[in-house]
């Protein structure tokens, strides 16, 4: 009889064992690595005057949102409205990253559906893009005041999760300070 | 509203399959023949409600749905048509609802073949079947809905991944999960056995064509992923001891084991407990498997959405199957040793040696896919255990076996006399020997041991599964042919051979190399010279291109064109290799584009890779083995008495 039972045995140790590997969490522990990590350091040339550049000087000392964003990218232009009511109720200071796209057609998109944005980088090459972890256009990164990514969403950002994931971080940094 | 009725239909079979795991064991129990046949209309209902449900998906995803969470994560509106069918099971949700499907798919199959069973027996394997189809339907529903909505709707989708863009990958999923699936009708067949406690040569006759039909499967399926990944990776490799790649490894491992282990029940009534061993840890391998993959315990190339609600829901539902079928073993096993008995050198011998080298192997995958996760539990820290340890080890149990193969087949049951035993394989395995050292000399110009070893097994193997099919092709008039069983066997022997070369010399005298080139630059590899023509930009629907146009030529002769291509998706912006090969049937040239490097160069990987598609064709000579040994008029006698019961009762209705 006793060695019938040894596949049992075995195979209960090895569910308690399996038990104890899913307790400890996803090892991918996604979204990003960059979370509760340094904002990386960028310049770029303004979008509307390359004469000017923008960048993480502009961004510090203020919890600011940096999204970014092309042209030929549907999700874009789905989030685009809900930027710009964030920006016409003075939520948080808006800073673009047009990423992988040409210049006309980005200055054509502002003019024709609004502008949401402080000051937009441009990023035709999309170097800024990696050096952020850009997976897909639209992403949106939340970054602190002292220049932490504390949120990444990806796809277009809308009301739904901009209360579950963005708001309850922004009011936590609020009552910190 | 499509995607309401799809969720409508999954609830309505999830009650259907609460009818058919219960309904027919309690009949069966008290022997009330109602309650019995309840299961193969059940398992009728359940089938169509779980078809209407991939059907409303399937809707979904062609009318662009983005609605529909999953559509919108999965899809995109300029996704070629075929790619957004095959969409479906891109994923975990649709391809779980993929698996309940085919899980029904061979319920119903078995509930119409299985009028030859008695009744009580067949009532109990649906009850097991329906019971498994609960588990899973009740998994979609709790914890993976397909059907989930999306408010507001997405203007456009996520798209596809990319990398599941590609036909091989479109069809993969299917024929893998028609394996893993088909297991659980050995597994539903064992338990039923054991259920009833009456496990006689008759049960083994039974399980042998379906366990057959689903290592068939199997077997394609695990080829079909080998060669994408060979032809769409970019790195030229067919095989990478991938977590996911040895789930799905580990079940063909013992499902092989267990096709072998049942012909010895069959014939001759021993390994009994054994057998239902196997049939019971193939198919708790197939559901392991399932929970690696999905729960994101293992770190794995294949992404899965990974969440831990849905790893506790597998594992408790695996520890619930595995554990109940286990207790039920460790109790009736113990009545079901036979004291038949078998002599030194006999088939039974090799088989029980075959089984043992076979379960060593797949012991041996498990270990290395876990031991991972056991060392970062035990604080070890995080390492990763890679193809170098696995060839080294696996090679351990696959050289006897694939030496003793050849001696086996030949073998006769009972016991086999040496004398006549060695006048018959002793030409081949001269042969083999022989032509193993002189064959890569002669076509490759290098010999060397392990060369000799898989070259010479590969030939044994070859020669030794032809001794007999060349004898009944031979045969005298009158007398008895090879049956399609037998014939069955060594077609699938002639696969694994044929397997074993292209295995060997692939990796013998693979040549690889990685240059940076700009146009107009040439590379020799071996015999051979690659030119770069032109680079140039292509567009496709849903992507652009840059495609590198590469001449090869043979000592200074012209022998192809190939254009590998460097492909951004659109939407998701991640870079894909398509690799350039130009294939005979002996050897592989393959370009494959890496990085652009600055000035116009690219890096470019060219290899050649001699008798790969060996590896491929082997599997799918194995995979033809087995149909042929499932054709034989043993097994094919059942439906022929089936269509007399149909037509007898309709002439009598």
């Amino acid at each position: 009889m006793s060695r019938y039972l040894l596949p049992l045995v075995a195979v209960i140790g090895l569910i308690l064992f399996l038990v104890v590997g899913l307790k400890r969490g996803d090892p991918r522990a996604l979204p990003s690595p960059y979370i509760g990590k340094p904002a990386p350091e960028f310049e770029l040339p303004k979008l509307k005057d390359p004469e000017q550049t923008v960048g993480s000087k502009d961004l510090s000392g203020q919890l600011a949102l940096v999204n970014v964003w092309a042209t030929w990218c549907v999700g874009c232009r789905a989030e685009h409205p809900f930027l710009l009511e964030l920006e016409a109720n003075d939520t948080i200071p808006i800073y673009g990253i047009n990423w992988r796209d040409t210049r006309p057609e980005a200055l054509r998109w502002i003019q024709q559906l609004g502008d949401p944005y402080v000051a937009s980088g441009f990023d035709g090459s999309g170097r800024v893009g990696i050096d952020w972890g850009v997976y897909g256009a639209p992403e949106t990164f939340l970054v602190s005041a002292d220049g932490i990514v504390l949120h990444k969403h990806l796809g277009p950002l809308d009301r739904a999760s901009w209360e579950s994931d963005f708001l309850p971080l922004i009011n936590g940094e609020g009552s910190m300070q | 509203m499509i995607p309401e009725i799809g969720q409508f239909a999954l609830i309505l079979a999830l009650s259907l399959a609460i009818c058919q795991g219960v309904l027919p064991l309690v009949g069966a129990h008290r022997n009330d023949a109602a309650m019995m046949q309840v299961g193969n209309t059940a398992a009728l209902g359940q089938f169509l409600f779980v078809a209407v449900a991939f059907g409303c998906l399937t809707w979904s995803f062609l009318s662009d749905d983005f609605s529909v969470l999953y559509v919108a994560n999965h899809s995109q509106l300029a996704l070629p048509t075929v790619y957004k069918v095959s969409a479906v099971w891109s994923a975990h949700e649709g391809s779980l609802l993929m698996w309940i499907l085919i899980l029904c798919a061979w319920t119903l199959a078995v509930s119409r073949y299985s009028s030859e069973l008695p009744q009580e027996f067949s009532a109990r394997v649906l009850g097991v079947l329906g019971l498994l189809s609960v588990g899973f339907l009740l998994f979609a529903l709790l914890t993976s809905n397909p059907f989930d909505r999306l408010s507001p709707p997405a203007a456009d989708g996520a798209d596809l991944n990319p990398l599941l863009q590609d036909p091989g990958l479109a069809i993969h999923p299917p024929l893998l999960y028609i394996g893993y699936v088909g297991f659980s009708v050995a597994f539903a067949f064992a338990i039923a056995a054991m259920l009833s406690g009456n496990l006689d040569q008759k049960w083994a006759k039974w399980t042998r064509p379906w366990t057959t039909m689903a290592w068939l499967f199997l077997t394609l399926g695990i080829m079909l992923g080998s060669w994408w990944a060979y032809y769409e990776l970019g790195w030229g490799g067919w095989w990478f001891w991938d977590p996911v790649e040895n789930a799905s490894f580990m079940p063909w491992l013992i499902g092989t084991a267990l096709i072998h282990s049942l012909a010895v029940t069959e014939k001759r009534g021993l390994f009994k407990s054994w057998t239902l061993l196997l049939a019971i840890t193939a198919f708790s391998l197939s559901l392991l498997g399932t929970f690696l993959v999905r729960s994101g315990i293992i770190v794995s190339v294949h992404a899965f959405a990974t969440d831990p609600t849905r790893g506790f829901f597998i594992l408790a539902f695996l520890g619930v199957v595995i554990v109940a079928a286990l207790a039920l073993y460790a109790w009736r096993a113990p009545s079901l040793d036979s004291d038949v008995g078998f002599g030194l050198l006999s088939r039974e011998t090799f088989l029980l040696l075959n089984n043992v080298l076979l379960v060593v192997a797949a012991t041996l995958v498990l270990m290395g896919t876990l031991a991972p996760l056991i060392i970062e539990l035990l604080n070890g820290g995080k390492i990763s255990i890679g193809p170098p340890w696995f060839e080294v080890a696996f090679l351990v149990p696959m050289i006897p076996l694939v030496l003793l193969l050849g001696l086996g087949m030949h073998t006769a049951w009972r016991t086999q006399d040496a004398r006549s035993w060695v006048a018959v394989l002793r030409i081949p395995a001269i042969a083999a020997v022989l032509l193993g050292v002189v064959l890569p000399l002669m076509f490759y110009g290098r010999t060397g041991l392990m060369l000799a070893v898989g070259f010479g097994a590969g030939l044994w193997i070859i020669l030794s599964s032809l001794i007999q099919p060349l004898r009944s092709l031979r045969r005298k008039k009158g007398s008895a042919g090879i049956t399609r069983s037998a014939l069955g066997m060594s077609v699938a022997h002639l696969g694994m051979g044929l397997f074993v070369l292209g295995v060997t010399v692939v990796s013998a005298f693979n040549i690889e190399s990685d240059r940076a080139l700009t146009p107009g630059d040439t590379i020799e590899v071996g015999h051979f010279e690659f030119e770069m023509r032109e680079l140039r930009n292509v567009e496709g629907p849903n992507y652009s291109a840059i495609e590198a146009v590469v001449e090869i030529r043979r000592d200074g002769e012209y022998l192809a064109t190939v254009r590998p291509q460097k492909r951004q998706y659109l939407v998701q912006k991640n870079w894909m290799t398509e690799a350039g090969i130009y294939a005979t049937w002996n050897r592989d040239l393959f370009v494959a584009l890496g990085d652009q490097l600055g000035n116009g160069a690219w890096s470019v990987r060219v290899q050649y890779k001699p008798m790969i598609r060996f590896i491929w064709f082997g599997a799918i000579i194995m995979a033809l083995g087995g149909l042929i040994a499932v054709s034989d008029r043993r097994y094919r006698l059942k439906a022929q008495e089936k269509s007399k019961v149909g037509r007898a009762a309709v002439e009598s209705a």
